[in-house]
């Protein structure tokens, strides 16, 4: 029986989520493995516009700064739960999403990619200058989840670290398992359709606009979530999160891990999140080796790392 | 499978046992990206007084080791930085933060952990409220303000204009400096902004210039801004007192400036700026001439008020270490808080329960360029 790549990969990362940390020799690769769920999140939401919609968005750190923003500033001026901060984050990340995508995402081509990346910087420079409200850029301390708390009041004592560790691999195995079902939805096949030949989807009578504004909002919802989660898991954010380089770092993990495939995204985000850690010793070159790295793969493993190697093995087989 | 590999890779670079009789101290710099220039110095600086100290036997016999990682300014990697020196270099106390974003992300693993730390950045809220595990070695903006401000009182100002810098230092201390500038008499007549990144300031100088009643302005910034508004106030020839920051207090300044468009320039700076110029009994100037002959001969360049602060923040500590007789964080924390008259290159330190600073104005001198040098202003 051939498992398929939805059950493939929520199955992998499962495993990977649970028995990583039999491997940890201290408590600080619970943080890494937890900055690597965050960006594996965002990550996943980039696959969905980039990898099956075949939109790009140079502004999606723009979402993850509403999301994280969204947590610092709600609990403290309209006294909201920061669980339900979130969910407010990710209400005003769609909005946004819906009101620049409509009129964008009707013209074909690449218009999306300079319209994404006006509006992060847009607000990039509002968190940055509105100082009465966001405190600018020297950041802005985030409230405590609670829910640590919550969960030692029950009997299950975690430290900092394993409880993020846990709260990111959960929220990101949903986000992935929705993601893998929109993919093998009618909605997720006509993504693809219209990724593939947008006139040809045009003829069949597709709404092609509407299409890509649904994948623009659900990978909104998705940069803007992740950003909640790092606010929160830092307890303090600054308007870097919502900074050109940030959105950057998004789509260069998508396209190195492979752009079209869930699982291959979350590795890039993966790779991406250790390289630095494990070049603390050439810090200098950090920058050299990441590029370097991007060449090589684009150059020979142009789908990406994962879903190239997966079609060499497969093509060995067939 | 590959992150398995990347974390077996990791596990092998971090697990260097440490050996027996070595004390290890963490540091998180910006010795890279935006505040390069203000952690390139302060990296430089903990690294020569490492071997300095390890040459001279230690502390108290035993080896002193510095964990130091670079977080190109990041805050999100800072505090990944600080976790990994608390958790797995097992580290007793941590200097860093360049930037004030930096500092807070530490600041929140370093107050978790229990771990002494000592902050390089210069914003109020990092000491006040005060947290029991962190200290700071640079003077607050606050402070800043209020030397300019004595100053401009002694010289009869009372209506000024402010050119600041939209960047975090610039933001900071514009904010402090509005909510002082009452205690002196001042007002605040013109309010200009400008982009750290902006090539002209031109046209806010011209607003500022033609104001009613304006009698000095002050340009609260770092970076390469100052400098950009130091050349358009002399092409404008707006011909009033003009004070900078300690944000520019080096020699770096007045290069980028032009000694010309410096002239007559006004800031509170630290006594390393002008060593020459310090009395013989001024209790700063055996460490202040030590660690500007030493700094010199090792990196070829001119020592600035920055790598000041890490001097400051490795003196406090070493000296905290040697009195506790033991390198145990909590033992730390109370002989950093004890530290009393402790002379370093920016100030006399001394720390209390409820002044984690531990400077006063006397800290700051104020100082003018002439002729392109430092001069004190007595």
């Amino acid at each position: 029986m051939r498992l398929t790549v939805k059950s493939a990969t929520l199955l992998g990362l499962v495993a990977l989520i649970a028995l990583a940390p039999l491997f940890f020799p201290s408590g600080f690769y619970y943080r890494v493995g937890a900055l690597i769920f965050v960006n594996g999140l965002a990550v996943t939401g980039i696959v969905i516009l980039t990898g099956w919609a075949g939109q790009i968005s140079l502004g999606h750190a723009g979402f993850a700064g509403i999301g994280a923003y969204a947590c610092a500033l709600a609990p403290v001026h309209w006294g909201l739960h920061p669980a339900l901060a979130v969910v407010l984050g990710a209400g005003v990340s769609a909005v946004l999403a819906w009101l620049v995508g409509r009129p964008i995402l009707r013209l074909k081509g690449y218009y999306l990619a300079v319209a994404s990346l006006g509006m992060g910087i847009l607000i990039s420079m509002v968190l940055n200058n509105e100082r009465a409200l966001t405190r600018g850029p020297d950041g802005i301390e985030v409230a405590e989840l609670g829910l640590r708390a919550v969960l030692k009041d029950a009997g299950l004592e975690l430290s900092n670290g394993q409880f993020w560790y846990f709260l990111c691999g959960l929220v990101l195995l949903a986000g992935a398992w929705l993601a893998l079902n929109l993919h093998d939805s009618p909605t997720g096949r006509a993504l693809r359709a219209l990724h593939g030949s947008e006139v040809a989807a045009r003829t069949v009578g597709m709404d092609v606009a509407r299409l890509k504004l649904q994948a623009f909002v659900i990978s909104a919802v998705y940069a803007s979530v992740s950003g909640s989660l790092l606010a929160l898991q830092n307890k303090f954010i600054t308007p870097d999160v919502a900074g050109f380089m940030h959105s950057v770092e998004m789509v260069t993990m998508a396209v190195l891990g492979g752009v079209g495939s869930v699982f291959g995204a979350i590795f890039g985000a993966a790779v991406l999140t250790l390289l630095p850690q494990v070049l603390t010793v050439f810090a200098e070159y950090e920058q050299l080796v990441l590029g370097a790295v991007m060449v090589l793969v684009m150059i020979f493993l142009r789908e990406g790392v994962v879903p190239s190697i997966l079609r060499k093995i497969r093509g060995g087989g067939e | 499978m590959k992150t398995f590999l990347t974390t077996t890779a990791l596990v092998a670079l971090g697990l260097a046992a440490p050996a027996l009789a070595e004390i290890r101290i963490g540091a998180s710099i910006s010795a890279t990206g935006p505040a390069a220039f203000l952690g390139d110095p302060e990296l430089k600086t903990l690294e020569m007084l490492v071997e300095e100290l390890n040459a001279k036997g230690g502390i108290n016999g035993e080896e002193i080791v510095l964990v130091a990682y670079d977080d190109n300014g990041d805050p999100n990697k800072a505090r990944t930085f600080a976790t990994r020196l608390v958790e797995d270099d097992e580290v007793v106390a941590i200097i860093g933060g360049t930037t004030t974003g930096t500092t807070m992300s530490i600041l929140a693993v370093a107050e978790d952990a229990e771990i002494p730390f000592i902050s390089l950045a210069g914003a109020i809220d990092i000491i006040d409220p005060v947290k029991p595990f962190t200290f700071k070695t640079p003077h607050t903006d606050r402070m800043a303000c209020q030397k300019i401000f004595e100053d401009m009182q002694k010289n009869a100002i009372t209506k000024i204009g402010m050119i600041s810098g939209t960047d975090g230092f610039g933001a900071s201390m514009q904010a402090q400096c509005k909510a002082v500038a009452p205690d002196y008499g001042i007002e605040i007549v013109a309010d200009e902004t400008y982009d750290p990144k902006d090539a002209d300031m031109t046209a806010q100088l011209t607003k500022i210039k033609g104001t009613e009643g304006v009698q000095a302005v002050l340009n609260p910034g770092f970076g390469q801004g100052p400098s950009i508004v130091t050349r358009n106030y002399k092409q404008l020839d707006v011909g009033l007192p003009f004070y900078q920051s300690h944000g520019v207090a080096s020699d770096g300044f007045i290069e980028l400036a032009g000694a010309e468009a410096a002239e007559g320039v006004r800031l509170p700076g630290t006594a390393l700026l002008v060593a020459g110029l310090l009395a013989a009994d001024d209790p700063q100037k055996p460490v202040v001439d030590a660690y500007k002959a030493a700094f010199e001969e090792k990196t070829g360049t001119p020592v600035g008020t920055f790598g000041g602060y890490a001097h400051d923040a490795f003196l406090i500590l070493t000296d905290a270490i040697a009195r506790a007789g033991e390198a145990e964080p909590a033992a730390i924390r109370d002989a950093i808080e004890a530290t009393t008259g402790l002379a370093g290159t920016t100030g006399v330190y001394s720390f209390t329960a409820e002044d984690h600073l531990g400077l006063d104005l006397s800290a700051f001198r104020m100082l003018e360029i002439k002729g392109g040098q430092w001069t004190l202003v007595e």
